[in-house]
C-alpha cells in the first residue's frame, strides 16, 4: 500500500476486497467505506431490515484483519453497559485488604480508582485496543435520545472521559459503523458526526449476483428468476418487503427442493419464506396469479 | 462517462467556491446542512478523483444528506448544479460517433431482417425521423442497453420536445410533449408481443408478469433519462441558478396535500408507512416513560414497616394513562379527499394509542365508516374502500357542512361523551349553505376536546365560501394541516 496510515488505496480496491469475502457492494457502499477510512469518520448505515447493514461491518472487519467489537443497542442501555463500570466488588476487597497493612486513605483512594478496577465495556474496549478494531454499534435507533449523547464523544474525538481517571484517547482510530432501522429520527448531533449511508434493496443484477455467490449449486436461470420475482413482489405495497436474507432463504429452499424453475404453484407454496404477514402473502399470491388480464390495465 | 476529461475546476480554490454555491443551493431547497458537514464535504472531495462523477456525488451525499427522504432533492440539485461542469456534459460531442455507430448497426440489422434496402443512411448528428427513433427506442428497450437508451432519450428530446431558447416553460411541459410523441404504451405492448413470440413455449402467467415488470422498469429508466436530458438542455439555456430555482421541489414532508401531483402522492403514500411506525414507537415510549403517578400513601406506609416505620421507599400510584376516544369526521369531497385519506390512515395506524376510534365521512350526507376499519390489517385498503363504499351524497355531491353536521348530531350526537375527542377534517368551504354551527357548540359541550384540521393555508381561511371562522369559535383549536410535517405534529399532540 502506498500510504500505510490508510487502510484502502482506492474505491475500487475496497470493492474488490469486499467481493473477496462475498460481500457484493455497489459504488455507493464502497465509496463511503473508503471515505470513512480517509476522513476517519464513523459511518451511519441506515436502511430496511435485512439488507446487509450489519454484514457490511463484519465484512469490513474481515478484509482489514481487524477485530470486530459489537455493541448491541437496546432500550435502557446505559453507560455502565456501553462505556465502562467500576469493579465495585474488587474495590471493596481492596479496601478491606488495605485495612490490615495500615496504608493512608489517599493511597487507597488512588488505588481503587485505577485502571485495574475498571471494567471495560464495548465502547471503551474499542478505544483502548492496541490492535486494529472495527466498532459496530448495532441498531442505534433503539436507545433513547438521551443515551445517544453517550456516543457523541467517542464518535467525534475517539476518546472517553472518566471523571476519576481522566481522558482515555484512542491509540488508533477505529472504523466505526452505526446501524439504524430508522424507527425514530436520530438526533442532529449524532448525524452530524457521521457519514451517512443508505443501504436499500439491491438492484436486480446485484441481487442476482448475491444469490449466485451465497447459494451454492444454484443455477443461473433460477437465480435470475428468483431475483425477478422478488423485485416484482417488492413493488407491491406490503407491510414488510422481502429482504435480501429472505431472498437467500427462499433461493436455498428452492435448491433443496430440487426446483429448476419457479412456476406459480411453487411460488405460492413457498412464498411464506419470503413474506411474513398473512395479508402480504395473500396480496402477493393474488398478484402472481393474475393472468393476462392486467395487460389491459397497464395501457 | 466514456471520456474522462480533467474538469475545468481542478484548482482547489475553485472547487471550494463551487461547493459553497452548491451547499447554498441545497439549503435553499430546504436541506439542513450544517457548517461541520460543509467542512466534511470539502475534506471528502479531496480524497476522491474529481473526474469520477459517481464517486463525487456519493462523497457529497454521504457528508451532506443525512436523511434518505432528502436524497431526491439532493440528486436534483446535484444534476442541475454540476450538469454543465462534469464530464457527462462532454458526452454530447463525443457521443455523436456512438450515435452514428448505433444507428448504422441498427440499419444493418434491419436490412438483414427485412431484406430490403435501407431508407437512408441518416447521419447520427442530424435529426432522425420519428420512425427511426421509434425503432431505436424499441431496440434500446428490448436490450436494456443504457448507452443506447441515453442516445434515444437525447434524440427524442431534440426531435419532439420542441424546446425554444428563452421560453418560460417548465420541464414538465417538454417532458409531456416528448412522451406523448414516443407513445411508450404502444412500445410496451410491442415488446410484450415480441417476448411472447420469442419464447420457445407459451409464457406462463408468472413469466409474463415478470417480463412485464422488467419492461416497465426499463421504460421508467428511459423516462428518467429523458427528464435528465431535458434538464440538461434547460440548464444550458437558462443557467444554473435560474434552473435550480424552478426545479426546487418540496421535501416529501412539506408537500401540500391539496396540490400534490400524482407522483408526489405516491411519494407521500410511501412516506406515511415509516412515519406511522415512528410515531407509534414514540407514543408507546412516551406512555411507558411518561410521568409517574402521584404518591401512593397507603402503599408507602405499608412498605415502611419493613424499615422499622421509616418511609424509606416511596411508592407511587400506577399512572393510569387516559386513552382518549377519537371521533374523526372527515370531509371527503374532491378537493380535500387526499387530506382526509392521510389523516384517517395516520389515526388508524396508531389506533392502539386510543381507547376507541370511530370515523365518519361526509360530503353533503354523512355516513359512519368505522366498520370498514374493523379487523382490517391493511389500512390503505380500508381507506380506499371508504372512498368507494361510504354513502355520503345527499343531494348533489357538493360539500354541505351544515347539513352533514346536523345529520351527524341527530344520529350519533348522543354517543359523544366526556372522554371523546372530536376531530373535524375539512376546508369548511360550504358552498354558501347554512353553517349550522350550533351543532359544533353542542358537540363541544359534550366532548372533551373538539379540534378542526384545515388543509388550506391560513391566508385562505374565511375567503370566498370558507366559513372556518364561524366554526372555529366553538373549537378548542383549529390547525392548519397542509403537509405531513404539520399532521405528524398534531397527532403527536393528540395522543
Amino acid at each position: 500500500m502506498a500510504d500505510p496510515s490508510y487502510r484502502f488505496e482506492s474505491v475500487a480496491a475496497v470493492r474488490e476486497s469486499l467481493r473477496k469475502v462475498d460481500y457484493l457492494s455497489d459504488e455507493g457502499i464502497a465509496g463511503i467505506v473508503y471515505l470513512a477510512d480517509r476522513l476517519g469518520k464513523p459511518v451511519l448505515v441506515e436502511g430496511p431490515a435485512g439488507t446487509g447493514k450489519t454484514q457490511l461491518a463484519k465484512s469490513v472487519a474481515e478484509i482489514t484483519g481487524a477485530r470486530l467489537i459489537r455493541l448491541q443497542c437496546y432500550e435502557g442501555l446505559d453507560e455502565s453497559k456501553a462505556l465502562y463500570e467500576w469493579n465495585y466488588k474488587k474495590q471493596l476487597l481492596r479496601i478491606q485488604a488495605e485495612r490490615a497493612d495500615g496504608s493512608t486513605w489517599e493511597q487507597v483512594e488512588e488505588d481503587i480508582f485505577s485502571e485495574d478496577f475498571l471494567l471495560t465495556r464495548p465502547l471503551l474496549e474499542a478505544i483502548s485496543a492496541e490492535e486494529p478494531v472495527v466498532l459496530l454499534i448495532d441498531e442505534v435507533d433503539r436507545v433513547e435520545v438521551e443515551t445517544e449523547a453517550l456516543l457523541l464523544e467517542i464518535l467525534s474525538d475517539y476518546q472517553v472521559s472518566i471523571p476519576e481517571l481522566g481522558t482515555i484517547t484512542a491509540r488508533q482510530v477505529p472504523l466505526v459503523f452505526l446501524t439504524s432501522n430508522n424507527t425514530r429520527e436520530l438526533s442532529e448531533a449524532l448525524k452530524r458526526r457521521c457519514l451517512f449511508l443508505h443501504v436499500d434493496y439491491p438492484e436486480l443484477d446485484r441481487e442476482k449476483e448475491i444469490v449466485l455467490t451465497k447459494v451454492p449449486d444454484i443455477k443461473e436461470s433460477l437465480a435470475d428468476q428468483v431475483a425477478r420475482i422478488v423485485r416484482s413482489i417488492r413493488q407491491l405495497e406490503l407491510k414488510k418487503s422481502p429482504s435480501v436474507s429472505e431472498t437467500l432463504d427462499w433461493a436455498r429452499t428452492l435448491v433443496l427442493l430440487g426446483i429448476e424453475s419457479v412456476d406459480v404453484e411453487t411460488a405460492k407454496s413457498t412464498i411464506n419464506i419470503l413474506l411474513k404477514y398473512q395479508t402480504d402473502i395473500a396480496k402477493a399470491v393474488r398478484e402472481l396469479e393474475q393472468d393476462n388480464g392486467t395487460i389491459e390495465t397497464t395501457k | 462517462m466514456s471520456d474522462v476529461a480533467p474538469p475545468e475546476t481542478a484548482a482547489g480554490h475553485a472547487i471550494t467556491e463551487l461547493l459553497g454555491g452548491f451547499i447554498q443551493e441545497l439549503r435553499q431547497a430546504g436541506l439542513p446542512v450544517s457548517l461541520t458537514e460543509n467542512l466534511d464535504a470539502m475534506e471528502a472531495v479531496k480524497h476522491i478523483p474529481l473526474e469520477d462523477r459517481e464517486a463525487f456525488k456519493y462523497a457529497l451525499a454521504a457528508t451532506l444528506v443525512k436523511n434518505n427522504a432528502h436524497w431526491r432533492a439532493f440528486e436534483t440539485v446535484f444534476e442541475v448544479y454540476f450538469s454543465l461542469r462534469g464530464s457527462k456534459y462532454r458526452l454530447v460531442e463525443g457521443d455523436e460517433d456512438d450515435m452514428a455507430k448505433l444507428l448504422e448497426e441498427l440499419m444493418a440489422q434491419q436490412e438483414e431482417r427485412e431484406g430490403e434496402g435501407a431508407k437512408s443512411g441518416a447521419g447520427g448528428g442530424d435529426m432522425m425521423t420519428p420512425e427511426e427513433i421509434a425503432e431505436m427506442l424499441f431496440k434500446a428497450l428490448q436490450r436494456g442497453d443504457d448507452a443506447m437508451m441515453r442516445a434515444v432519450a437525447r434524440q427524442a428530446v431534440r426531435r419532439f420536445a420542441g424546446m425554444e431558447p428563452g421560453r418560460p416553460v417548465g420541464g414538465t411541459y417538454y417532458l409531456y410533449r416528448t412522451l406523448r410523441n414516443l407513445d411508450l404504451d404502444a412500445v410496451m405492448d410491442r415488446l410484450m408481443d415480441q417476448a411472447r413470440e420469442s419464447a420457445p413455449e407459451p409464457l406462463t402467467p408468472l413469466e409474463e408478469r415478470l417480463e412485464r415488470d422488467e419492461i416497465e422498469h426499463r421504460v421508467d429508466q428511459l423516462k428518467k433519462e429523458i427528464e435528465a436530458e431535458i434538464r440538461r438542455a434547460l440548464v444550458a439555456d437558462r443557467g444554473v441558478e435560474a434552473m435550480a430555482k424552478t426545479l426546487r421541489k418540496p421535501l416529501p414532508e412539506d408537500v401540500d396535500f391539496m396540490h400534490a401531483s400524482r407522483e408526489e402522492m405516491a411519494a407521500l403514500r410511501k412516506a406515511i408507512y415509516p412515519l406511522t411506525r415512528k410515531l407509534a414507537v414514540r407514543l408507546a415510549r412516551k406512555r411507558r416513560h411518561g410521568r409517574k403517578g402521584p404518591l401512593d400513601f397507603r402503599n408507602t406506609v405499608r412498605h415502611s414497616l419493613s424499615y422499622g416505620g421509616v418511609p424509606a421507599e416511596p411508592k407511587f400510584k400506577y399512572p393510569r394513562p387516559s386513552k382518549p376516544e377519537i371521533f374523526v369526521i372527515a370531509d371527503i369531497s374532491g378537493s380535500v379527499a387526499a387530506f382526509a385519506r392521510f389523516t384517517l390512515h395516520l389515526v388508524y395506524a396508531i389506533s392502539n394509542q386510543f381507547s376507541k376510534v370511530r370515523s365518519f365521512v361526509f360530503i353533503d350526507g354523512v355516513d359512519e365508516v368505522t366498520r370498514l376499519f374493523e379487523g382490517v390489517e391493511d389500512i390503505a385498503d380500508a381507506v380506499h374502500r371508504v372512498n368507494t363504499e361510504a354513502d355520503v351524497v345527499w343531494v348533489d355531491g357538493h360539500s354541505d357542512y351544515g347539513h352533514a353536521f346536523e345529520v351527524f348530531w341527530e344520529r350519533w350526537g348522543k354517543e359523544i361523551g366526556p372522554k371523546t375527542t372530536v376531530l373535524i377534517l375539512g376546508d369548511a368551504r360550504n358552498n354558501y349553505h347554512a353553517s349550522q354551527s350550533w351543532v359544533l357548540k353542542e358537540i363541544d359541550k359534550r366532548a372533551r376536546h373538539l379540534y378542526w384540521l384545515n388543509p388550506e393555508p391560513k391566508s385562505y381561511w374565511n375567503t370566498g365560501d370558507s366559513i372556518v371562522g364561524e366554526y372555529a369559535v366553538h373549537c378548542d383549536g383549529v390547525y392548519e394541516c397542509r403537509n405531513l410535517r404539520q399532521l405528524e405534529r398534531f397527532v403527536d399532540l393528540l395522543a
